[in-house]
Parts: C-alpha cells; structure tokens; sequence
C-alpha cells in the first residue's frame, strides 16, 4: 500500500464522501480525519473509554449475555438481602436481582443518552445551518427560537414538562415512556447544538474556499453540505460526544425524581431513587447502580475530552 | 443538475457584435454602520476574446469588488449595486435570476483568487475537487471525473499529476495550489477566466511560471483574461490593456505600450516612478506620498487630489471625466494633456 499508484486505485470505490479521505493510509496522515484518527489512536484516555463503552453498549444490546436472571423476578423474602455468592450485588427492596436490574438498567441509560444526542444534534444542525447560512432575519428568528428553550432552565424545565405531559396515558408501555424522555430531553438541549453549528458555519461561511465554489458555479446546496457542513463538524462531534453523557445524567436524575423513566422501565436512576431510604441498612442495593451510572456517564465524557483533543490542534 | 450541459448558456444564441464582457458604469457601495462605503463608482471596461485586460489598483480600490460584482458572488447585504449593467455576450447579468447566473460561473465565465491555499477546501483531496466540476455540471462519473482532473493536472502542468490526484491541499506548493485553483477554474473552458492576484501569495520565480502558465492557457483556449492586480512588473508581459483604478474609479485607461511609455493620469505616473530601478542605486526610492482614500470619506472633486503632485485649484471641486486624451487611451484627470506630455509639475 506504500505505491501512490496502487492507492489511487485503491481509494476510487469509496470516492464522494468524507470517509473517503480515511481511504487506504500509506503511513502518513493526510487528511484532518486520518489526522484525528492517528491522534485519538494514540490516547490511551480514547481506548479505556471506548472499552468501557463497548462494554455498556453490548450490555445495552444483549444483557442475557452477562446475566441468566429475569431482573423483574421478585421474592420479597429476600428483600435486601446483601451480596453473596447467589447474588454477586444482593437483593432489592422487591427482593430482585440487583446484578440483573444493574445490567438490564443500561439499556435505559444508552438509548436515552445516543438518542437524546442524535435527535439534539440533528435539529440542531438543521436550525444551526439554516440562521447561519441564510443570515438577516431568518438568522434572528432561529437565534430567538433557540433561546427561548435555553433560557428554561435545564432540570426545571424537564420536570414541568414531564409532569404534564407524562399522565398522558393510563399505562404507557417502556418505548413510550423512554421516547417521552427522549424528547424532552432533546427539545431542552438542541439550541445548544443550533448555537455552536451556527457559530462554527459562520466562522467557515466566509472562507475563500467558499467565495471560489460559488465563483465556479456550486449551488446553495453543494456548499452546505460539501463545503461548508464537513469543515464545521468538529466542533460539533466534540459536544456531541460529551453531551451524551450529559443526558445520561440527566436521565437518572429526572428519574431519581419521579418524573423521568418509571417501571416497567429498568433505569439506574430508579434503582438509586428506591432505595435512597435504605442507605444505612442496605447500601448494595443503591451502590452498585451508582457505580455503574457514575462509569458510564465518566466513559462517554473521557470518549467527548479524547475526540476535542484529537479535533482540536490548539489542544495538543 | 447533473444533465450534460453542451451549449453552456442560452443567451449565446443571437449574434452578439460587442465585446465579450462588458462592465458599464457599474456601481458598488457597502452600507455599514459608519456610513456607506462607495467602492465602485462608474466603471466601465470590456474584454474580448484572447484579450487581456490588467486592472492596476491598491487596496480598496475597487478592483477586486468590480470582479466579484461581476460573478455575483459579493455579499450583498452589505454590498449593493447601485447601478449600472454588466454584459456577458450582450446579456446583463445584473438583471439575470439566480439559477441562470449560477449557470454561467464555471462555464462561461470563472474566477482564480489571490491565496489558493485558503481557496481550495482542506478536506477534499484535490483530485475530488477538480473532478467536482465534471461531476457537477457535466454529470461525468466519479471515475470519468478523476480522469478529467488527471488531464488537467497535466494540462497545467503538475508533475506526475496521476500520483497526488489524492493528495490533499495542504501538500502542495503555493504554485502548485495555484495551478490547481487554475484547474478548476477552466476545467469547463469558461470564456472569460478573471484572475485576482493570482500571484500575489507567490515568490517571484513562480509568479513568472504562473503568468507564462495563465498566458499559454489563454493562447490554447483564446478565452478573455481579466488579471487584476497591483503589481506592475507583472502585467507587463500579459497584458494587452490596462485599467488604473483608484478610490472606486478608472482614472486611466491605455494599451500597456502607451501607458508605460508614457502615463497620461497623475496616479499612474506615480505609479511607474515607484518602481525601483538599476540605476537609482544609492537614492531614495520613490512613493506617492499620503494613504489611499476612505472610502467611507472621499475627498472631494478628484480622489486623488490630497496626494496629487500636480493638484491645481479645481482638482479639490472638480471630478474629473474620464476622457479620451489621444486615440484609444482615456484619463480622468483634468490637466491629462499636461501630464502625458510631461509638462505639468
């Protein structure tokens, strides 16, 4: 792979798209996502975070793999019973599987955090690059839009929308409640995504390379999406990947609340909020899911600090 | 979109008589919020084709704003244009729609900027860029379009083309990010090719290789080159015509012999002195004296009159006309006849 030429050939199936220039490496980096990527490769910070995650995301995806307990299983003779050989984290209050409703717990938490972000960002980008790039009022009126949700304060707003919005339904199953959550969520946080888009798109938008595509004839379209969206992503990866541990947080506080995920739904946050009262007598049954909440959220932000370092040439 | 587009606009169909491009009494100003800046103020030049038109000026004179003006890509707001109508094979441009004006950047006519580096996108490789303008507007495939750019490459000149098709920006030379930028620009023949300093950001050996380049292709292709520029040495060699701006205005126009052998405006005159020579070895070297004008604050009568070495009473009430002074050459100066026989001062 070290011949220019055999590279050339090599690389022209994947022509068009961004990942294109991660094509075939001969050694050195080239473009600035090969230059992250040989960046990130080199922090250990990005490959304990990301075996952390992948941990929790296969956890999220397949929890019978780490436990052969149905975490709903309830013997309430076994109410808080501490961890022993049987129960590697003891019982809860309900006298179920604490091991089993830590790993199932997850899933809540991963969906709620990826999806919160890609919704977020999503609208976010679109309101982003629509005020940047049309400017004058448009501009104004997606800057407005946006502060208006910002100005709500983050958990406050959550909770009173949560607490009205919530009863909609008498028995709403587990996809209802997390998607509710989920968007709450997301509605709370796009404007910051919006905010940095814009300001990145703006800090881009006036660059020669662009004053030349138009001058060659590219269409409004083209230079969104070939010139303008790719050289203002970094920033936008970064607080994306940081933010997600952000809304996994605040998950299980809305949920240590009340207002966020309840049952059927199996969340860490529950799990910490019933058993607050039995801290001195039990503590296993709020530690375990503490730790694993506390590990998560810490992997997705160390995964957030390792990208802005590897996007960020400032930084190294 | 992506259709082959054969005949590029369809304005060429009537014969036209006139020159290729034509730029009349074009008006530009930039409203901000210490007041309006009038940047272009009347100017009226042409080109035809194989023809090259060198536009001389410093900073803020308007040069660079006419050209953008002219591709239509100047930001507006805060740039206006005032008035005036800018032909393209006798079709206004300014009165165009969007979409059909889009059509005709690229094709019929394309543009080079002064600092490649910053005008060629840093995440696409080159190759993908060059072939981008097939791919684009002539619906090539991606593997068509590659071999178009490698043509290109070679056409102007970069070696082993094949080789850094996949190279990014950033691992060229200034000259050869030049060259690429000049690849791009005529990848689809455009008809008239304007060049904003496009040597600018180059040291002096490749500047030449730059202006031979630009200078060959023109030949190839017989298109219409506008070469702006505040250096003098390098229209010399290029350019058929020259146009002296200052403070939003043509102050003179001449064939290039005329205007060096003898300057018929005060600024070029200045202009011409300012360039060192051999033998002013061990002298000072001469500069028009002040600074360019505010264009927010333009003084009054002729523009240039606050650094004029030959300023008499109307020059600070009058402004002058721009006005044939002796066969095809034009000054805006009220004692031209003075200066082109030298003996005013």
């Amino acid at each position: 792979m070290s011949d220019p030429v055999t590279i050339q050939t090599a690389g022209v199936a994947a022509g068009g798209e961004v990942q294109e220039t991660t094509a075939p490496g001969s050694g050195k980096p080239r473009s600035l996502w090969q230059d992250a990527w040989a960046e990130l490769r080199k922090q250990p910070l990005f490959w304990i975070s990301l075996a952390l995650l992948a941990v929790f995301i296969v956890m999220a995806i397949f929890p019978q793999l780490f436990t052969g307990k149905d975490p709903a299983f309830a013997e309430l003779r076994r109410s808080l019973e501490p961890p022993s050989a049987a129960a590697w984290f003891g019982y809860d209050l309900q006298g179920r599987d604490v091991y089993a409703r830590t790993i199932y717990g997850a899933r809540a938490s991963v969906v709620v955090g990826v999806l919160t972000t890609v919704l977020a960002v999503l609208v976010g980008v679109i309101m982003g690059v629509i005020g940047g790039f049309a400017g004058g009022w448009v501009d104004s009126l997606t800057s407005r839009i946006g502060e208006i949700f910002i100005g709500v304060p983050y958990l406050l707003g959550a909770i009173l929308i949560l607490s009205t919005v919530a009863p909609a339904q008498e028995n709403p199953g587990a996809v209802l409640i997390t998607a509710v959550v989920i968007i709450v969520l997301s509605v709370l946080s796009w404007p910051i995504v919006a905010r940095i888009a814009r300001s990145s798109l703006l800090s881009v938008k006036h660059a020669d390379y662009v004053l030349a595509a138009r001058a060659l004839g590219a269409s409004p379209g083209r230079i969104i999406f070939r010139h303008l969206l790719p050289n203002s992503l970094a920033p936008i990866i970064v607080v994306a990947t940081i933010s997600m541990g952000s809304y996994i947080s605040a998950e299980a506080t809305l949920s240590f609340l009340g207002v966020g995920l309840r049952a059927p739904v199996i969340s860490w946050g529950i799990a910490i909020a019933d058993h607050t009262d039995y801290l001195r007598t039990a503590l296993h049954a709020m530690l375990f899911p503490s730790i694993f909440l506390s590990v998560c959220v810490l992997a997705f932000v160390m995964l957030g600090d390792a990208v802005r370092s590897a996007l960020d040439p400032k930084l190294r | 979109m992506t259709k082959a587009v054969t005949e590029p606009v369809s304005s060429g169909d009537r014969p036209y008589s006139g020159s290729l491009l034509e730029v009349e009494d074009l008006q530009v100003e930039f409203r901000t919020q210490a007041g309006v800046a009038k940047a272009v103020n009347g100017v009226t030049y042409s080109v035809d084709a194989g023809e090259t038109l060198a536009v001389l000026g410093e900073s803020g004179s308007g040069k660079s704003v006419t050209a953008q003006t002219i591709m239509g890509i100047l930001d507006m707001p805060p740039g206006v244009v005032r008035g005036g109508r800018i032909r393209f094979r006798g079709v206004d441009l300014l009165t165009m729609p969007e979409a059909e004006r889009r059509k005709i950047r690229g094709e019929g006519i394309s543009m080079i900027f002064q600092d490649a580096l910053s005008a060629l996108n840093p995440l696409f490789p080159v190759g993908w860029q060059i072939g981008e303008m097939f791919r684009v507007h002539r619906g090539l495939s991606k593997k068509q379009a590659y071999a178009k750019a490698v043509e290109l490459m070679d056409r102007v000149r970069i070696p082993a083309a094949k080789q850094r098709l996949r190279d990014f920006p950033h691992q060229f030379s200034g000259g050869m990010r030049q060259r690429i930028m000049i690849a791009m620009a005529i990848a689809l023949d455009p008809e008239v090719l304007i060049a904003d300093e496009p040597t600018t950001a180059l040291d002096v050996t490749v500047q030449a290789q730059i202006m031979d380049l630009l200078a060959e292709l023109q030949r190839e292709s017989n298109m219409a080159l506008i070469l702006i520029t505040h250096d003098l040495g390098v229209v010399a060699d290029v350019a058929h015509k020259i146009a002296v701006m200052y403070g939003g205005r043509i102050v003179e126009q001449a064939s290039v012999f005329d205007l060096y052998a003898k300057p018929a405006h005060p600024y070029t005159k200045g202009l011409l002195d300012s360039i060192p020579r051999v033998d002013q070895k061990g002298q000072d070297l001469f500069a028009i004296k002040g600074i360019p004008p505010n264009l927010l604050h333009m003084p009054s009568g002729c523009a240039f009159h606050p650094r004029c070495v030959f300023k008499r009473d109307n020059c600070t009430t009058d402004v002058p006309a721009l006005l044939t002074v002796e066969g095809p050459r034009r000054s805006a100066c009220h004692y031209s006849r003075e200066v082109l026989d030298g003996v005013a001062g």
